[in-house]
């Protein structure tokens, strides 16, 4: 019995440090609207900060003063991230904000390493709390008594701070409407910046104070920010009570769950929180969000399918395309290889997220079943080639089928949350089921057979598959589905209307999205004759992203050139600089910032322009009219 | 001159939306600026506080030149904005509404406190502490009005206060207007409604297409059926 | 006009929200071909009884009736299906699609076809569409993208919608909401037209009292979720009642539309 009690004093300790960081995401998210990813980064360099101060300054004052100087540090980065790049970003779409916050913990994560090293550090205990406290036999370390207490005191001291004073109901009003608080008179600017430093403080004193309880290493950013995700996505984006019910649910079924399924703990966590989204989507405390002020004249125009001259310039670059073997060598082949096979990935997640509107942040997921799907069947079952490219990505669709259906059950950052979540979900069932998987380890030895085996051979067949797979989807994209499924996206409330069941709309096209990066899977696996977790991980699920949004989210065709362009350029700059992530990261925060419209986006835009005014002339009438 | 405005043009993106616009209120006075939807005026009031990022023109208010001021600047120098859709913020209490607009007194403008407001109001002052949400559209209208009050402006723009509410609610309105103007407020209103500009206004501008093309007083614009019948689609 | 059953049935419907009682108690009748207003103060219930009819509500009791089948918790799709046409008092429609686009889509999804991966949707019932968008006079605009019209257009637009389905009743909420006077007329007798034509019901919302009056056969009156008046425009317009909770002094609407306007 006294075990299970400290079991859940353990748990109650831990969730003091993920309610800090979570109630700062919150914060931060109502405000401004947006969902910083960067928070996980925050909470490391809190931790490395304090880490480094802790150990130059002795005594008590020097670790407790350490601690608190490091988040007021690292709230200073944060205002200075907040007024150099957010307030830049602030009117660009949600999707935009998070990929260049998650830009910006890629480079942290490069700079970190390059600081303090590569290895763990194991920090100072803390002053007056060294001791452990005996109970019928366990061990409870006072530490974790010190972070039960103060978990519900930071409760209580935001909770008045946002209900008793000015600048708590200023911020309350801005998170519903922050124009309107303009219009009153009140400095948004600021207001921004004094949420975004308080965010961020939170985040790094939940890094700080972890110092005295974990190593501090260079990847607790990424595992934290999941955890984080997870409460937020349970608790309610917005609310601080939320915050703290779903960190505390969350850390004591981490506790017990350790019990229960040693290996995959997780599933716990994920089982819970699919029963929360069922019965309460929007969270335990949080609010359904008010759909977005659609920005007035923003006119977009209708997609329409290629003209057949078009066609023929496709078909030609095609042709082009498959010329490759004459003049390419091996390394060459391999390349296009590769970038044939993102390209199948890319245009999947086009699909959900352009046409769909629905943005997957764990798109990676479906990819890497669909690698996996081939590993199994191909060492276990031993089944032939051909075989395995077209059941492997069932995996894939069965993992879509699943995950959708909770997904597509949610929208907007939530369901950008949850994919993620699911993704991470699934990269730590590949991590940590080492029996199946292999773990760390992957499964090695997938070579093609012998009339796909060599390079030009295997080009073609990836060339082959990424023209079909575009030219489905494509047409599935013109067809009465996909027309109903941007229906769902223009217009929830309209589509409903016209008898279209939005959600199982969306649920196909997740499906499908997943099965064809399950295709884009298969392919890849046997081009690198082996599988590992990072094939589901979060970084590829954010290659998908980038390439999309590269190529332009308001597009068609974006993702082709989107997925062609960014590979090329990644493969590139991974064999110059060892700094890849910090060059990676730096990219696509310009992107964002610079390019919002993507690469085919800006060509449409400038053919609008040099195109004669016949066409022009109504464009300018009559936004006019419906402009106000 | 309350308010002078000359040559605002504005734009969302490459579309173009105001044209030369120019306007000029005088100390006290109710002015209307009338329009079919889409004609313009949310698109004036917005340019005029600095809610709509491209535009050009000078903006003189107080005989200051506010044209590159920055909207809480704007609206701190005491020219507050009543949006249309009333906007107020629905999980705050009506008192925590009022809040949010408050700002020092002016010494050239009415003063305001929560009371004299909740005479204004009579509804408000018996929901003191209801949610914003839960109120009905008339009262967030008055509360919308109220909490801009709040910040002791000289001119108040208001863009379609009638709109979407009940007849006897309208009249409702007209008389709190009426009390804003006796204060000493300024008052710019956009309206479609001419029988409720009628009661309220000194004079009015017709805008369309985003030009102004008509200015005069409420009787020239009467003894003009011409200009009323192109322009506002009576 | 038949006496035949009703198309629309509506039996004390009752719906509160934490402890507040939005409706309590409304029973209506409506019938093919006739246009009904549904008027009253702001907050006296109007949404809620719209919502439950459209199915975006469930009513705590009560019961609704459309051509002699119980609609009563069904979704608004399944409501849809059944025939019944809807406008919002903000248009809904599908912005980056072109005017012929929209009505497809609901053409598309009328003919069963939205799960259709294959086909052509822009060959899709071209001509069915056509006629919707010239019924409503936006023939000429079916090219243009939905983002790009005026908001008369769109209003006109959301109506071709609504009548993809050949529906029996439409359901319209404040359909001249943020409409010029001029506007506001041509819709209304639109409308009519067309509900007189196709034999359509139609129920509205509505605070212009100029609309209502002039188009409505009936109006009823809704104050703090109950019916306190129910007839025709004129038994409404010098009802005491309804003059002191809804109408007022009649300021602020046409004078041809003022009780006993002698002025």
């Amino acid at each position: 019995m006294a075990f299970y009690v400290v079991q859940f004093l353990t748990g109650l300790a831990s969730a003091a440090s993920l309610f800090l960081v979570a109630s700062g995401l919150s914060i931060i998210f109502g405000v401004t609207r947006i969902v910083n990813f960067a928070h996980g980064a925050f909470y490391m360099l809190g931790a490395y900060i304090a880490f480094t101060l802790t150990e130059q300054f002795s005594g008590a004052l020097g670790f407790w003063g350490g601690i608190v100087v490091a988040a007021a540090i690292v709230a200073l980065a944060g205002v200075l991230v907040e007024i150099v790049l957010l307030r830049r970003i602030y009117h660009s779409p949600e999707l935009f904000q998070l990929l260049a916050t998650f830009g910006l913990t890629l480079m942290v994560e490069d700079l970190v390493v390059l600081i303090w090293g590569p290895d763990d550090l194991l920090g100072r205990r803390a002053p007056g709390f060294k001791g452990a406290i005996d109970f019928f036999g366990q061990n409870i370390p006072s530490y974790d008594l010190f972070l039960i207490v103060l978990g519900p005191v930071v409760l209580a001291i935001l909770w008045l701070l946002f209900q008793r004073t000015r600048w708590g109901i200023l911020v309350r009003a801005a998170t519903q409407d922050r124009d309107m608080v303009a219009a009153l008179g009140v400095n948004q600017k600021w207001l921004f910046t004094s949420v975004f430093a308080v965010g961020v403080f939170l985040a790094a004193l939940g890094g700080a104070l972890q110092i005295p309880r974990d190593a501090v290493h260079h990847a607790m950013d990424l595992r934290v920010i999941v955890e984080v995700f997870v409460v937020v996505v349970i608790g309610g984006l917005g609310s601080i009570v939320g915050a703290f019910v779903a960190a505390v649910l969350v850390s004591e079924l981490n506790a017990f769950g350790i019990l229960i399924f040693p290996k995959i703990s997780i599933i716990l966590v994920f089982l819970v929180m699919a029963v929360v989204l069922i019965i309460r989507p929007w969270g335990l405390f949080g609010k359904a969000e008010a759909p977005a002020r659609r920005t007035p004249g923003l006119t977009v125009n209708p997609w329409r399918p290629l003209t057949s001259g078009e066609r023929l310039a496709a078909l030609a670059a095609l042709a082009v395309a498959a010329a490759l073997p004459l003049v390419g060598g091996n390394y060459a082949l391999t390349v296009g290889a590769e970038i044939a096979i993102f390209v199948i990935f890319a245009a999947s997640l086009h699909f959900l997220m352009s046409v769909g509107g629905l943005a997957s942040f764990g798109h990676a997921a479906y990819f890497g079943l669909g690698a996996y799907g081939v590993a199994f069947l191909a060492k276990m079952a031993g089944l032939p080639m051909i075989l395995c490219l077209l059941l492997g990505p069932l995996l894939g669709c069965v993992g879509a089928a699943v995950f959708g259906f909770f997904a597509v059950q949610l929208s907007g950052v939530y369901f950008a949350m949850l994919t993620l979540a699911f993704a991470q979900i699934v990269w730590s069932i590949a991590f940590q089921w080492v029996a199946v998987t292999g773990g760390d380890n992957g499964i090695l030895g997938l070579w093609p057979e012998s009339w796909a085996a060599s390079p030009s051979h295997f080009y073609w067949l990836s060339l082959g598959i990424a023209a079909a797979s575009v030219i489905a989807l494509r047409i599935a994209i013109f067809s009465p589905f996909g027309y109903a499924l941007r229906a769902t996206r223009d217009s929830l409330l309209r589509s409903e209307a016209v008898g279209i069941d939005a959600k199982r709309i969306q649920w196909t096209a997740f499906v499908i999205a997943g099965t064809v990066a399950g295709v884009a899977g298969a392919l890849f696996a046997y081009l690198k004759g082996s599988v590992f977790p990072d094939n589901l991980g979060i970084s590829l699920s954010v290659d998908a992203l980038v390439m999309v949004l590269l190529g332009g989210v308001e597009t068609v065709s974006g993702p082709v050139i989107g997925a062609i362009v960014y590979k090329a350029l990644n493969i590139w700059l991974v064999s110059q600089t060892d700094l890849s992530k910090l060059v990676l990261g730096a990219f696509i925060v310009v992107i964002v910032v610079v390019f919002p419209k993507g690469i085919v986006g800006m060509l449409e835009a400038f053919t609008q322009r040099r195109r004669p005014s016949s066409a022009k002339s109504s464009l300018v009438t009559s936004p006019i009219e419906s402009a106000e | 001159m309350k308010l002078s405005v000359q040559d605002l043009n504005s734009f969302y993106g490459p579309a173009h939306i105001l044209f030369d616009i120019a306007l000029e209120v005088g100390e006290g006075e109710v002015v209307a600026l009338l329009g079919r939807n889409g004609a313009g005026k949310s698109t004036t009031f917005r340019s005029i506080v600095g809610l709509v990022e491209q535009r050009s023109g000078r903006i003189e208010f107080e005989g200051r030149d506010v044209s590159n001021k920055p909207t809480h600047e704007i609206v701190r120098d005491g020219l507050g904005y009543v949006p249309e859709e009333r906007r107020i913020f629905t999980d705050l209490t009506v008192e925590e509404n009022l809040e949010v607009g408050r700002q020092p007194k002016r010494p050239n403008a009415p003063h305001w406190t929560r009371e004299k407001l909740f005479d204004l109001f009579p509804n408000l002052s018996e929901m003191r502490n209801r949610p914003g949400g839960r109120m009905s559209g008339g009262e967030q209208q008055m509360l919308t009005i109220a909490r801009t009050l709040m910040g002791n402006p000289s001119l108040v723009l208001l863009d379609e206060p009638s709109e979407g509410l009940s007849p006897k609610i309208v009249e409702q309105m007209v008389d709190a207007i009426l009390t804003m103007k006796k204060e000493g407020v300024s008052i710019v209103v956009s309206e479609q409604n001419l029988h409720f500009a009628r009661l309220i206004s000194d004079r009015a501008y017709i805008i369309e297409r985003g030009r102004i093309c008509f200015g005069g007083t409420m009787s020239e614009l009467d003894a003009r059926p011409d200009v009323r019948d192109a322009h506002l689609s009576l | 006009m038949s006496n035949a059953s009703p198309l629309l049935s509506v039996e004390r419907l009752t719906k509160s929200y934490g402890g507040i009682h939005a409706v309590r108690g409304v029973s209506f009748e409506l019938r093919s071909g006739e246009i009904l207003a549904l008027i009253g103060p702001n907050g006296a219930g109007k949404s809620t009884c719209f919502d439950m009819l459209n199915g975006q509500n469930t009513p705590d009791t009560g019961r609704i009736r459309l051509l002699g089948e119980d609609t009563t918790g069904k979704k608004p799709r399944e409501v849809w299906r059944l025939g019944v046409g809807r406008t919002f008092q903000i248009t809904a429609t599908f912005p980056t699609m072109t005017v012929r686009e929209n009505v497809q889509v609901a053409l598309i999804s009328h003919g069963h076809q939205l799960f259709n991966l294959w086909g052509s949707a822009s060959g899709f019932a071209t001509a069915e569409a056509g006629r919707l968008l010239d019924l409503v006079g936006m023939g000429s605009y079916a090219d243009r993208a939905c983002g790009e019209l005026a908001y008369g257009d769109l209003k006109r637009l959301e109506l071709a919608v609504a009548l993809a389905n050949q529906p029996k009743l439409l359901l319209m909420d404040e359909p001249t909401a943020g409409m010029a006077p001029r506007e506001r007329i041509d819709l209304m007798r639109l409308t009519a037209r067309i509900a007189r034509e196709q034999s359509i019901g139609v129920l509205f919302t509505e605070h212009d009292m100029d609309v209502v009056f002039e188009h409505a056969d009936r109006v009823l009156v809704l104050n703090r979720g109950t019916l306190i008046a129910e007839g025709s425009p004129q038994e409404v317009r010098g009802n005491p009642q309804v003059q002191a909770v809804y109408l007022g002094e009649g300021l602020v609407y046409d004078e041809r539309h003022r009780k006993g306007a002698s002025a």
